[in-house]
């Protein structure tokens, strides 16, 4: 295996609240090689968007790094300056967010908006950033790109908006592109689009992924590797075929097996859906040395509410953080 | 043998929406947000309407709840023709119809404590004496799922989840003849959707309850219908049963939205995909001809003209399209 692009190494983030500090993430290691596409699944406040703002060093002013490293090629974001990390974000790993409509300046037309990047970080001019802004909306195909330049967020669909997102993120040829749920906000005959034209960008240019979504599917169709994450902690890591056929943490279980899949053949009797029990745990949970998913688990006893479970290898590149050795799985998929 | 009447039969439903003038002498344009719409839904079974945004299945939903004004059409429920309704007549008739509404957050009042918001369906709409309102609300709040001390609490002490459960058991408060349940799910998390697919499937076969289910996620109309409609600019391009329309897809933009969605199943994914391309066209006074036309690969000429009826094409398959 190539050496990783980016590499996160015992990550925590720790949140000020009024009830104390909580970890929202807790103690998280991955990484990432080039021209991979990694999925992050889990449920709201699981801290997947969390864990993409620490790497972009955006994170809201409560939260800070306590320990860990974020390794961009070799240089360690955690210690690195602001001056350092504005250099970094765009040129080296940009993200395009889930509203596009939110994201995008509606005052600017979206020509200005990319040529604005292109002026910021590779100091081009104005008609030269023009110009490859046109160049960029062509590449993530908008249909007549120098008319649509001049258009208004408003004036364009919800896909045409994510496109924009993505050609300004893509406008320095980052090394790492992180997409925070790029297409819940978006219909699946767009979302279809978008996911070919990221696969498309990324053979292309060898830009890695990070794919945070809440849907497997999504995660099957797109990425080559995948971590579920639970209560700010990594529950299971592997390729992205190993873990939908054999999932071997309950939460990783549970998520594959509550959604009504479209399978390739339909029966007639129609089974009640699996249900994982409760909800994600309150923030202030978060951090205890007990396994977070206790609870809600079918497999639970005494240690798993005694002490946090670690990660542990089940095969080549598949890890999973449960005390149990036999999670067994009724197979959804052949 | 009698022949029973459908809970909900619609016919030739329209919806126009006026748009703004530039100027005084300008003439109105509409948008056509439903266009010719029929359906009909059988005690006991769920309809699904699915299609992208903008389709006009939310307002197809509305219409048929006397929540938007219908241009022309029928609706009946349970035989009863329900367009023409005003005054008492009208609040009367919507114990009939309920609505479950897709964002459980703003859909119930914050000031309210949930036992009273449950309540006051039935004491709007005067059912039973006070105190069997108050057993009623019992009733509801255990079948729904939820506990009698949940009552005295606010909407935002409740989770997502929750909340929903509550909109359900409000809209069944009057023992409705059909809930249309608008994309109840699509605000929820993955696991929480399961908790009330199971939770609206469950009460269907407890109290023999008819659905209009409206949502964008196939897969989940896919589990939840026994029939489906496609709607693409206002109308239904195809129709069938749950199996035939999933096995056998014919409209062009049925077989494009089933290859779009993406599928964790490897079998399925290793199949060549159908993709539709560009954007549906704008449903103020849309063109002639099948609306699918522009963005359909088989097009012909006759696409752009002739616009293509619902025909019956299997026993339980409708399609319009000049193709078939």
């Amino acid at each position: 295996m190539p050496d990783p692009i980016l590499s996160i190494k015992n990550l925590t983030v720790v949140f000020k609240t009024r009830s104390g500090d909580v970890p929202v993430i807790d103690d998280v290691s991955f990484s990432i090689a080039p021209r991979e596409i990694l999925g992050i699944v889990g449920e709201s406040g699981c801290g997947k968007t969390m864990t993409s703002l620490a790497i972009m060093r955006l994170m809201p002013e409560q939260g800070k790094i306590t320990s860990g490293s974020i390794r961009l090629s070799g240089e360690d974001l955690v210690v690195a300056s602001e001056a350092r990390m504005c250099g970094l974000r765009g040129n080296e790993i940009s993200m395009v967010f889930q509203e596009p409509m939110t994201a995008l300046n509606p005052v600017f037309s979206v020509g200005e908006q990319i040529a604005e990047v292109l002026k910021t970080h590779q100091g081009l001019s104005n008609s030269e950033a023009r110009e490859h802004a046109i160049e960029l909306l062509e590449s993530v195909k908008i249909p007549l790109p120098s008319q649509r330049a001049n258009d208004y967020p408003h004036q364009l669909s919800g896909g045409m908006r994510q496109r924009v997102m993505i050609a300004i993120a893509l406008a320095c040829k980052p090394k790492v592109l992180i997409a925070d749920e790029p297409t819940t906000a978006l219909d699946v005959t767009v979302q279809a689009h978008i996911f070919e034209l990221l696969h498309e960008l990324r053979d292309q240019t060898g830009t890695s992924i990070i794919l945070i979504t809440h849907d497997m599917a999504s995660v099957a169709e797109m990425a080559e590797r995948v971590m579920v994450m639970y209560a700010g902690r990594k529950v299971e890591e592997g390729p992205v075929e190993e873990i939908l056929k054999n999932p071997l943490h309950p939460y990783t279980q549970g998520l594959i097996r509550c959604v009504p899949h479209l399978k390739e053949t339909i029966s007639p009797e129609r089974k009640d859906l699996h249900e994982i029990p409760g909800i994600v745990p309150p923030i202030s949970h978060f951090g205890r040395n007990e396994c977070l998913f206790a609870p809600r688990c079918c497999f639970v006893e005494d240690r798993c509410l005694n002490q946090r479970p670690l990660d542990s290898k089940r095969a080549a590149k598949h890890l999973t953080a449960c005390w149990q050795e036999n999670t067994n799985f009724e197979k959804v998929f052949a | 043998m009698i022949v029973p009447v459908p809970v909900l039969e619609v016919n030739n439903l329209k919806v126009y929406f006026r748009t703004k003038r530039k100027h005084f002498f300008e003439v109105h344009s509409h948008i056509h947000a439903v266009d010719g719409v029929s359906l009909k839904v059988e005690f006991g079974k769920t309809l699904g309407l699915v299609g992208e945004s903008g389709s006009g299945k939310t307002t197809t939903g509305l219409a048929i709840a006397r929540l938007v004004q219908a241009s022309s059409g029928s609706v009946k429920i349970m035989g009863k023709e329900v367009l023409g309704l005003q005054g008492e007549e009208l609040r009367v008739q919507r114990k009939h119809i309920q609505y479950v509404f897709q964002d459980p957050y703003s859909s119930l009042n914050p000031r309210l404590r949930a036992g009273r918001l449950v309540r006051e369906a039935l004491d709007r709409l005067k059912i039973g004496h006070t105190t069997e309102r108050s057993i009623r609300v019992n009733e509801l709040f255990r079948q729904v799922g939820l506990s009698r001390e949940h009552e005295r609490l606010f909407p935002h002490q409740f989770s997502g989840g929750q909340r929903q459960r509550l909109g359900i058991a409000r809209a069944l408060a009057s023992h409705p003849d059909l809930l249309i349940c608008d994309e109840p799910v699509s605000a929820l998390d993955v696991a929480v959707q399961a908790q009330i697919l199971n939770l609206l499937r469950r009460l269907q076969k407890e109290m023999g309850l008819t659905y209009l289910f409206i949502s964008h996620d196939l897969g989940v109309v896919q589990h939840m219908c026994d029939e489906i409609a496609v709607m693409y600019v206002g109308q239904i391009v195809e129709q069938a049963d749950r199996i035939s329309l999933f096995k056998n897809p014919m409209h062009p933009y049925t077989k494009g939205l089933l290859a779009s969605v993406p599928s964790a199943d490897p079998n399925r994914r290793k199949k060549t995909q159908i993709q539709i391309y560009g954007e549906p066209p704008s449903p103020i006074d849309p063109p002639l001809g099948c609306r699918f036309s522009s963005r359909c690969q088989l097009a012909e000429e006759r696409c752009h003209f002739e616009t293509p009826l619902l025909r019956k094409i299997k026993a339980n398959q409708k399609v319009a399209c000049h193709l078939i």
